[in-house]
């Protein structure tokens, strides 16, 4: 039972900086923020607690293969027809591109310059010696370009990369504060909003590709009759945004992409008073424009998003300044709305939401109070019990209990942790746990006082031989806290985390803090007799 | 002042005799329980069956159950469960997943948010697409099989197999009896379920891992008592603690259960049902007894007692 001096100053003064940690909890987030920078470390509230919305966003592997895919057939057209090789038959099919070489003289150099098509994978440093296309000949001249895994994972790995930084510009629109957004596992993109309302809006700028083009429409045929008889074979269909849906005959070739514009604002028309979206091309988009428009004066042009067209105006004249203006039935919100979209820039592929989870504020408020009732009737009644059962050594328990919640706020702050409703149920749980420590200890005292031992010697051995057991039960309730933090998310794992921090808080206050007020009164009081 | 004592001074409850009773009530309980879960089965909330939930809340005073599922029914949306949540203002509705991938889940929210419109507050969303649902199922299986495992070998290193191999029948009977429970009540089963039994193997094997630690110490100590006795001498030794701990714990749950709000109930009940229930019955009727059927101190003279031996 004897503490060295220093020794006890060190159990006080670890307690005591630990909890101090939890003290920015208590202030106002204006005043922490005053304080000095180490100083403003504070818990926060989950989504379930303070209200917002998660929504998990996968990237389409799909669409990024076939873009993929798409590309790879066009790079051969593209190659074959430098090197001056004939060829028939280039498809995609399956998993990769298949051309057939017209005769035998033009295979060597086609095998070379297919064969430069094929990178190594990695960059120039990090080489895992995988390439992204494996190059297969078969009988009749058949050359199959395949796409590895080890290729498209690193497209889709690509895409989240990118795909985060748009959502970044996006969600930083809609001015909320704090957004989380990060990766998760290969192909997943999690955004963490708090404080929202109606998700709905933050769901509609995450959905949307926003992919821009601007390409001319084919005017040689009417969309009806193309779509009775045959597409020409550079032309697509494709139908308006808004309703009725109506059919555009537009050529495949885009003229200029929404990738080449600088800006992007909504407004209103100066004629009809109707929103608008204007945007600024930068310069190779400009020139580009410039000379399109100048080409085709009187023809019509559409404006399309996400392959549906928005508007199909008639060029009246060269537009060469390099600005424009999309108008299109817009309401306020959705010529806002796209103005957002397009100065982020486009997706590189579509996203879906997989997982959504919106908690209102009311209902977070609602758990804030109901969690504060609940931690406070048990707490009350755990208190009132150990008065009962233990006496004096009741008093020390909960002082002990007091420190351990303290110190697992303090922890929490300090790990800037999130707090979420079963992360509360965790806390209430652990002065269960922290509790139990106290009974073993107790109980261990009582036995060895029992067997006829003196005060000091069975609060000695007391200590001494329930120590071991609360560290054997504690590792265990901590392995299964341990395991819910791997494979927990969200609010399991909040409830993971204070469980676990709890378990750590318990066995130190059990070893230090409740031995150190115990040898304090023993040495204090010389008692004739235990009191418990 | 006269302090508390719930359980006297020495007491010398034969428990090891009780094994006979115990062993087949567990059993008959266990195999119950394993036939509810395949004939009655599992309430899987969203998490792991996929679909949507809505909880909200009409803003003038009391929702009018009947309109509002006459009015989600014509949505074409299959099965829409509606119930009262809380307060009669509070209605929860379930929507079981859509056919058509994860967009069609976004399709069908927005559908019944057209519908309700604004005559109701939405308090909390959620929409688990397919994947994530199955994802997240075997996230589950696996991490309480993973738990299990890891408890497992550390029990094995600080006793001998034959403790271990205890403790995991005596966990396993529990995890077994709580889904159980989980069937009869029809309980919400979803990823705060499996939060619930990772605590209820913590506590379980908490309270195994205090008596097998005084019937390891006993062990030592009485080198020549009969297991049985040598059994219930530590149990009984314990059992002052066992009860005041499980009294503070239920206190601590009864708290959460009575004003921790809906959110958290399913959690809790459950949680109640295996501590406090369960886990405090698997230890003293359970994972001690079943050491002697494992062999514990059988290489000792187990069957020589001696009046002097007695503790």
């Amino acid at each position: 039972m004897y503490f060295t001096r220093w020794k006890a100053a060190a159990v006080v003064l670890t307690a005591f900086v630990v909890c101090m940690f939890a003290v920015p909890n208590f202030f106002p987030e204006k005043t922490v923020q005053s304080w000095p920078k180490w100083a403003q470390r504070h818990m926060v509230l989950g989504l379930d607690l303070q209200g917002g919305s998660h929504i998990l966003l996968e990237v389409d592997t799909k669409a990024v293969r076939k873009d993929k895919l798409e590309s790879l057939r066009d790079d051969v057209r593209r190659v074959l027809r430098d090197a001056r090789v004939g060829y028939t038959g280039l498809a995609v099919r399956g998993n990769g591109v298949e051309v057939r070489i017209r005769d035998d003289a033009g295979m060597p150099a086609a095998q070379t310059k297919l064969g430069e098509l094929s990178l190594p994978l990695g960059g120039i440093l990090g080489g895992s010696g995988q390439r992204s296309i494996d190059i297969t000949n078969e009988a009749g001249n058949l050359i199959r370009l395949t796409l590895t895994n080890a290729a498209i994972l690193e497209r889709v790995r690509q895409s989240v990369e990118q795909s985060i930084q748009i959502i970044e510009r996006r969600v930083n629109e809609l001015g909320t504060v704090e957004p989380l957004i990060q990766r998760q596992g290969t192909d997943r993109i999690l955004v963490q909003v708090p404080g929202l309302q109606d998700p709905t809006r933050l769901k509609e700028l995450l959905g949307k590709t926003a992919k821009l083009d601007f390409r001319m429409v084919d005017t040689g045929m009417s969309p009806e009759q193309a779509l009775q008889g045959r597409v020409p074979q550079d032309d697509e269909i494709l139908y308006s945004a808004s309703q009725p849906k109506t059919p555009y005959l537009v050529e495949k070739r885009i003229l200029v992409s929404g990738g080449d514009l600088t800006d992007a604002q909504p407004g209103f028309d100066q004629r009809t008073n109707e929103p608008i979206v204007s945007f600024r091309f930068n310069t190779s988009g400009s020139r580009k424009f410039a000379q399109v428009t100048q080409e085709s004066v009187g023809k019509p042009f559409a404006i399309i998003l996400d392959n549906e067209v928005i508007s199909a105006p008639v060029i009246r004249e060269p537009i060469l300044g390099g600005s424009g203006q999309i108008s299109g039935s817009f309401t306020v919100q959705s010529a806002n709305d796209l103005s957002i979209l397009l100065r982020a820039g486009a997706l590189p592929a579509p996203l879906t939401i997989i997982e959504e989870r919106t908690v209102g504020p009311g209902l977070g408020a609602d758990s804030i109070a109901k969690g504060k009732i609940s931690s406070y009737v048990g707490a009350g009644m755990v208190i009132v019990f150990m008065l009962a059962t233990y006496g004096l050594f009741g008093v020390f328990a909960n002082i002990a209990v007091a420190i351990n919640v303290a110190m697992i706020f303090g922890i929490l702050s300090l790990l800037n942790a999130t707090l979420t409703l079963p992360g509360i149920a965790g806390i209430v749980l652990t002065v269960g746990i922290a509790v139990d420590s106290n009974v073993l200890i107790y109980e261990r005292i009582r036995e060895e006082v029992r067997a006829g031992r003196t005060p000091i010697n069975a609060i000695d051995a007391g200590f001494n031989r329930a120590l071991a057991t609360i560290l054997d039960s504690n590792i265990t309730t901590f392995i299964a806290a341990a395991v819910l933090f791997y494979i927990g998310t969200g609010p399991v794992r909040g409830f993971a985390v204070t469980l676990g921090i709890g378990i750590i808080t318990t066995v130190f206050t059990a070893f230090t803090v409740t031995r150190l007020i115990v040898a304090y009164w023993v040495w204090w009081r010389r008692p004739q007799r235990v009191p418990i | 002042m006269r302090l508390l004592r719930i359980v006297p001074d020495d007491t010398k409850f034969d428990f090891m005799r009780f094994r006979r009773i115990s062993f087949p009530i567990s059993a008959l309980m266990s195999i119950l329980a394993i036939s509810l879960y395949f004939f009655h089965g599992l309430n899987f909330g969203i998490d792991f069956k996929g679909g949507t939930l809505l909880e909200v809340q009409s803003k003038s005073g009391s929702a009018d159950l009947a309109k509002m599922r006459n009015t989600l029914g014509g949505l074409g949306l299959g099965e829409v469960q509606l119930q009262q949540f809380g307060g009669p203002s509070e209605v929860l509705i379930r929507i079981a997943e859509q056919p058509g991938g994860d967009a069609a889940q976004q399709v069908a929210v927005a559908k019944v948010r057209n519908a309700l419109g604004s005559d109701v507050d939405y308090r909390r969303v959620e929409v688990v697409g397919p994947r994530v649902s199955g994802e997240l199922l075997s996230y589950g299986v696996v991490g309480l099989g993973l738990a299990i495992f890891c408890i497992l070998i550390y029990l094995w290193f600080r006793f001998e197999w034959q403790f271990a191999l205890g403790a995991m029948i005596a966990n396993v009977h529990d995890i077994v009896l709580t889904i159980g429970f989980m069937s009869i009540t029809q309980i919400d089963f979803d990823l705060t379920s499996i939060a619930a039994l990772l605590t209820i193997l913590g506590y379980s094997l908490n309270d195994t891992v205090v008596i097998y630690d005084r019937i390891r110490e006993m062990l030592r100590r009485y080198k020549k008592m009969p297991m049985a006795d040598l059994l219930n001498a530590s149990v009984n030794q314990t059992l002052s603690r066992s009860v005041i701990t499980h009294v503070t714990v239920s206190l601590a749950l009864l708290a959460l259960l009575l004003f921790g709000g809906q959110a958290i109930h399913s959690f809790t009940a459950t949680m109640m049902f295996g501590v406090v229930l369960v886990g405090t019955y698997t230890s003293v009727f359970i994972a001690a007894p079943i050491l002697i059927y494992l062999g514990v101190g059988t290489g000792r003279d187990a069957y020589s007692s001696s009046a002097s031996d007695k503790p």
